[in-house]
């Protein structure tokens, strides 16, 4: 999906085309999802970041046909400027803030998986280290203690920074899901780590060929 | 300057004074615009000369000197044919072109770091766009006062954060560049931005104003009062010593009134980034005739070059141009330097279609004019003619023969050679030196700066900082690549600009075989002082000299450039800097070499001959604080022939690892190659160990062989006839000189690794 300002829409098509699927772009300003069958926000700067990340991107048109598309079901990836829409949508508890640095951080960090329940990381081993670029000004996820708390106790952390957070998120948190599992954002970027060629490993990879699986397991 | 001041005004009051020498032009300047036009300029026709014979648009100083970079007939072989030559295209093979520049934005950078470091990016990115080709990548050569200065803590961050906001925001990953310090930089740091765009052989455009009746369309941001004057005032004077720190509003807009605008641009990448888009759409779609950045004088440089180029006129109306303060006048309109502006030549046709698609991007566009057969550039407001030119007159500008006169303390500083100084004579005293010249601020680890940049979008990014070039794949199926490095010495140019410039040329040139790319065309950006010093304008003429005798040597042209003068406060200038730019292309990147020790037991070979070469030297100005003598002898036979090696054995799979060597020599190299490949060495030196660990003799090279290839490798340069010293072997957590001393890497890393962030935070 592009909005005005999305940056990494090409490389989200190109991790999706890895992993085997027909990657079909969408237009924030069409009320058409196309039917597709999973959707991938990517990274950027939707709306210049202006007023706040995402803040903006949450009220293109094409938003009115996705958010009840994710609450029934449909598998909903947000990456980065991607994940920050999906929070200011309420698709995802939380928000993002400025990194604890008060810098843009562009590093390879090693990630925890915390949840191989998900549309997303099902093709992953609980536990399973990734190495995947983290690029981003306000990349530090924070949230109520009660809705941390809900987080951790229910298993809605999906990826976890290995070590100390980079950017100060609140427990190490890199990416959560909605209770349905089917709705995913992180700020990491996986897209980025499908070809060691290009990044620093082929271990983001999973996220694109697990929701595939899905698919195929369900008949489809 | 009168609102009302028309054509038939200037000619009703000859006599009328003019604020010429505000705007930075000289008496007999003015006397010539009086010439050329028969009358005296209206308010606004004198803005638009001034800017558009300003140094900075101009090359009035530097045009006689330049013309010796045309390429002969062996460089423009690396040409695209047709306009595509004239413009510096570069034919990069399966029907891709490359077309790459970079710029300067000095000035802008010292008034207000952040801004002005931005709109440098944002201005390169505009000038690669308006060729046709999609903007792939940026990379930035800066450098700055002493890292320990005061003023250096406010530079240097803020020209790092504006560079990182803005590249990043725009979506160009930022593959490389460099970082100095000196003290020569302290008032007038350089802040010069390259990109790179990729296009299809059919896809380049022309900024010429063709077909009488087309019409001119601007569009991007709306036109404010900001940068009035930037390239005239700000870009094209000398800094004088007591502005220092509030200077930025001082020469404003040039004019003698209470006005305090700064010159200084403001960037909105965002905004670019949609003019991108919408641009590389308008020109899949056929709409566009001709097209032109906006980018120093604006909208007086747009609509004068785009006129000049075609059929010699346009008529435009100044009232249509979207304002965001509608009290400007015609002159600061014209002068208006507001970011994210382009303009094109439509025919009448194709005009809706065109405003379709600028509405899609929510891009504002404006038809302001059309472009007409009579050879006058004629611009209308409020009812009245404010500019009737010959466009021609305007774009050409002044050519200026400076004296020139060698510095007359060269003598004695080449004279001072650095045989004299004091060296370290056994094991604990070279590895001391090692980790002196390691932790220093040029040496170190630039992390700091890099990891503020965004490396990994548009996914194609194979090579970047801290290698030794960048490398991007162009072409996902065949694995065609180009390659990118930047380099510039102003220690050794200071010593012999000749030679100093084509040691830049060579490293550049180095750097970028040191992927296995071949290299294949240059560019440059040239920062001196004021040219209205003979010593400097001696300093510019022997560069070029350099550089055009150099690049006819490698057998590649010059594709483009910039001049960037009056880098100095008061009498003292920088040392001459001219920063050089060498593109090369890569048949398969899948093959890249990186300059790390990646494999264990892996044969370490130093390529190259190593002579007593200390002027300049990284050790003198680190241990010695030392600035004299002779740069290294450049020897572009054998830099041709090291990339030869190089890229031949990199095809053939012989190669591990490939680190060329420059300032702090084969210590630096072989500390480098350890820590980036996070793997020890073994070796041993061939004589004087001083001389070996820190000569920085050009042509050089430290590389790690395939395991198993070495007889392979050793008859490869033996039919190269390279030079090559077996030292050792890869592996173990030390890097360790036989008989010498011996450092972990962590202490290596340590010494690396922590001098920026101590500097900055």
């Amino acid at each position: 999906m592009t909005f005005p300002g999305s940056l990494d829409d090409t490389d989200a098509a190109r991790a999706a085309r890895y992993a085997g699927a027909e990657p079909v772009p969408l237009w924030h300003a069409d009320r058409d999802l196309r039917g597709v069958d999973a959707v991938i926000l990517p990274g950027g700067f939707s709306y210049g970041d202006y007023l706040r990340c995402g803040a903006i991107a949450r009220f293109s048109p094409v938003m009115a046909e996705l958010v009840p598309a994710a609450r029934s079901g449909l598998p909903v990836l947000g990456i980065c400027n991607g994940f920050q829409i999906l929070c200011e949508a309420h698709l995802l508890p939380g928000a993002l803030t400025r990194n604890a640095g008060l810098r843009f951080i562009t590093r390879d960090v090693r990630l925890t998986v915390a949840n191989t329940d998900t549309a997303w990381t099902s093709g992953y081993a609980p536990g399973q280290q990734l190495l995947v670029p983290l690029k981003s000004g306000e990349g530090a996820y924070a949230a109520a203690q009660e809705t941390l708390d809900e987080l951790d106790g229910t298993g809605r952390v999906v990826v976890r920074y290995a070590s100390d957070a980079p950017n100060g998120s609140a427990r190490d948190i890199a990416g959560v899901c909605n209770e349905a599992g089917n709705v995913v954002g992180l700020m990491p970027h996986p897209e980025h780590a499908i070809d060691p060629l290009t990044g620093p490993s082929g271990d983001g990879l999973g996220f694109f060929t697990s929701v595939l699986r899905a698919f195929a397991g369900a008949g489809r | 300057m009168s609102d009302k001041d028309t054509v038939e005004v200037a000619v009703a009051s000859p006599e009328q004074p003019q604020p010429f020498a505000e705007l930075g032009l000289t008496a007999a300047e003015y006397a010539k615009i009086r010439d050329i036009l028969g009358r005296r300029p209206t308010a606004a026709e004198l803005a638009l000369y001034s800017v558009m014979w300003s140094e900075h648009c101009s090359y009035k100083s530097s045009k006689v000197h330049l013309k010796r970079l045309a390429p002969n007939e062996e460089q423009a072989r690396q040409l695209l044919a047709g306009i595509g030559a004239n413009a510096g295209v570069v034919d990069i093979g399966q029907g891709y072109a490359v077309t790459f520049k970079i710029e300067s934005h000095n000035h802008p950078s010292f008034v207000e770091p952040h801004q002005g470091a931005a709109t440098g990016v944002g201005g390169i990115v505009r000038d690669i766009l308006a060729m046709g080709a999609r903007p792939v990548a940026v990379m930035d050569a800066l450098r700055f006062g002493p890292a320990d200065a005061h003023d250096t803590a406010r530079v240097l961050p803020g020209v790092v954060s504006g560079i990182s906001f803005y590249g990043n925001c725009l979506g160009l990953p930022n593959i490389g560049g460099e970082l100095a310090f000196d003290p020569c930089y302290a008032g007038n740091p350089l802040v010069n931005a390259l990109c790179v765009g990729v296009m299809r052989h059919e896809d380049l455009k022309a900024a010429v104003a063709t077909g009488p009746g087309n019409k001119v369309v601007l569009f991007g941001s709306r036109t404010g009062p900001d940068g009035v004057g930037g390239a005239s005032v700000l870009a094209s004077a000398t800094f004088v010593g007591d502005e220092r720190g509030g200077r930025a509003g001082d020469d404003g807009d040039g004019k003698a009134t209470a006005s305090k605008r700064p010159s200084v641009q403001v960037g909105d990448p965002f905004m670019e980034k949609l003019l991108v888009e919408c641009c590389l759409e308008l020109y899949a779609a056929g709409l566009i005739e001709g097209i032109q950045d906006l980018g120093a004088a604006g909208i007086a440089c747009a609509t004068t070059e785009l006129a000049a180029g075609g059929e010699g006129g346009m008529r435009v109306t100044l009232d249509d141009v979207p304002l965001r303060d509608p009290s400007l006048t015609p002159a600061e309109i014209l002068m208006s330097e507001s970011q994210e502006r382009m303009m094109a030549v439509v025919t009448p046709a194709n005009v809706a279609e065109f405003l379709r698609v600028c509405a899609k991007w929510d891009v504002e566009a404006t038809v302001i004019g059309e472009v007409t057969g009579d050879g006058t550039l004629t611009m209308t407001w409020r009812g009245g003619t404010v500019v009737s030119i010959p466009p021609q007159t305007a774009a050409d500008g002044p050519v200026y023969q400076r004296p020139m006169a060698r510095p007359g303390d060269l003598d004695s500083l080449q004279a001072a050679a650095p045989d004299g100084l004091d060296r370290p004579k056994d094991g604990p005293a070279l590895r001391a030196t090692l980790l002196a010249l390691l932790g220093s601020a040029d040496e170190a680890d630039k992390s700091w700066v890099t990891a503020q940049y965004d490396r990994y979008v548009r996914g194609n990014t194979v090579l970047a900082m801290p290698e030794d070039g960048g490398l991007l794949r162009v072409d996902e199926q065949t694995q065609l690549g180009i390659a990118l490095a930047t380099d510039g010495n102003g220690r050794y140019c200071r010593l012999d600009p000749y030679h100093g410039t084509q040691l830049a040329l060579s490293e550049a040139y180095r750097n970028v075989a040191m992927t296995g790319a071949t290299p294949v065309a240059v560019t440059n950006c040239l920062n001196f002082g004021s040219p209205e010093d003979p010593q400097v304008m001696w300093q510019l003429a022997e560069a070029v000299r350099g550089l055009a005798d150099g690049c006819a040597a490698l057998g590649i042209p010059v594709t483009g450039g910039n001049v960037s003068l009056y880098n100095q406060t008061g009498d003292s200038a920088i040392h001459p800097t001219p920063v050089i730019g060498v593109l090369g292309v890569h048949d398969d990147v899948s093959g890249r070499l990186a300059a790390g020790f990646t494999t264990d037991a892996a044969q370490v070979v130093l390529l190259g001959a190593t002579r007593e070469e200390f002027g300049g030297s990284a050790w003198a100005h680190v241990v010695h604080q030392h600035l004299g003598g002779r740069p290294p002898a450049p020897d572009l036979h054998a830099e041709r022939t090291l990339a030869t090696l190089i890229t031949t054995a990199a095809s053939e799979g012989l190669l591990a690892s490939a680190h060329d060597l420059s300032t702090g020599g084969l210590a630096i190299a072989l500390a480098e190659s350890c820590l980036r490949g996070a793997r020890g060495a073994r070796v041993t030196l061939p004589g004087d160990p001083f001389k070996a660990l820190f000569s920085e003799s050009a042509a050089r090279a430290v590389i790690s062989v395939t395991p198993g290839r070495e007889d392979d490798f050793a008859a490869l340069c033996a039919s190269h006839g390279v030079p090559a010293a077996p030292l050792g072997e890869t592996g173990g957590d030390t890097l360790t000189v036989e008989a010498t001393f011996e450092v972990p890497l962590d202490e290596l890393r340590e010494a690396w690794e922590s001098t920026l962030p101590a500097l900055f935070g």
